[in-house]
């Protein structure tokens, strides 16, 4: 069960809920014990576990709430915080607000900046950015066209960026009047 | 910026994903190495997801595992027969 602290924080994200997050690892650990005949020599134990994982979470979960149509997000810059933060000084005198960033921001941010991303974008950068699977393993976990993968991925970061950007102001990381403002 | 840098910036994530050819890698690569700025926010972006790999670990609650280990404990065990 080594990769159960993944299975968790990758439930946790999803679900939000510390409760349903156990529940859909444990469901997970059944379905993969009862379903192993099927597992393929050769293929990747991690992702095919993710596979269950984030099919349970869509068959069950997902279901109890009624979500809205899919989300769409803009698609900003690349480097939208490094623009934003480049030049401008931190904080704390002397220091860039780009190391000052890196440095501060805390895990309830990060946390909470995830866990804002719509579901679907929510599940590319859990799975491309925490978990570090490549677009050929994300489509297969989510069976959507790699295509698909990285438009979500791709764009999933940039509003994550975008979130902590935010917070980052909000906690005088960075300063108000920085340049691209 | 010239046009390298467009490029570069351009296919940001593909480099960092490790998702471009080798040749493609290889031309990104060295113009990192030749343009500090392109440099320094390529940096920047490899760090920042570092940071976010790292600030949303949870640690496996109390008593899961072995919730877990119970209930695959359980499907092993033939159905008790009733006296």
């Amino acid at each position: 069960m080594e990769h159960m602290g993944s299975l968790y924080t990758a439930a946790l994200r999803m679900t939000r809920n510390p409760s349903d997050a156990e529940d859909l690892v444990q469901e997970t650990y059944l379905k993969a014990y009862r379903g192993f005949g099927g597992f393929q020599e050769g293929t990747n134990l991690k992702a095919w576990l993710y596979r269950i994982l984030t099919n349970t979470f869509i068959n069950t979960y997902r279901s109890k709430k009624r979500r809205p149509e899919e989300t769409e997000l803009d698609d900003l810059e690349n480097l939208y915080m490094y623009k934003r933060l480049a030049g401008a000084e931190g904080a704390a005198a002397g220091r860039s607000a780009e190391d000052e960033v890196l440095d501060h921001i805390t895990e309830t941010e990060v946390k909470e900046a995830i866990e804002a991303l719509p579901e679907q974008f929510r599940m590319a950068v859990l799975l491309g950015d925490v978990e570090g699977f490549s677009y050929k393993e994300i489509a297969e976990i989510l069976d959507i066209p790699i295509g698909t993968v990285m438009s979500r991925l791709h764009r999933g970061r940039k509003a994550l960026q975008k979130r902590l950007y935010e917070f980052g102001r909000q906690r005088g990381l960075v300063p108000e009047g920085s340049p691209h403002g | 910026m010239d046009d390298r840098c467009y490029e570069a910036v351009e296919q940001l994530y593909f480099y960092l994903d490790g998702e471009l050819t080798f040749e493609r890698r290889v031309v990104i690569a060295q113009h990192l190495a030749d343009c500090p700025p392109c440099g320094d926010a390529f940096e920047f972006e490899a760090e920042l997801r570092i940071v976010i790999a790292q600030r949303c670990r949870e640690r496996v609650p109390e008593g899961l595992r072995a919730r877990v280990y119970e209930s695959l404990r359980r499907l092993d065990q033939p159905p008790s027969q009733p006296e």
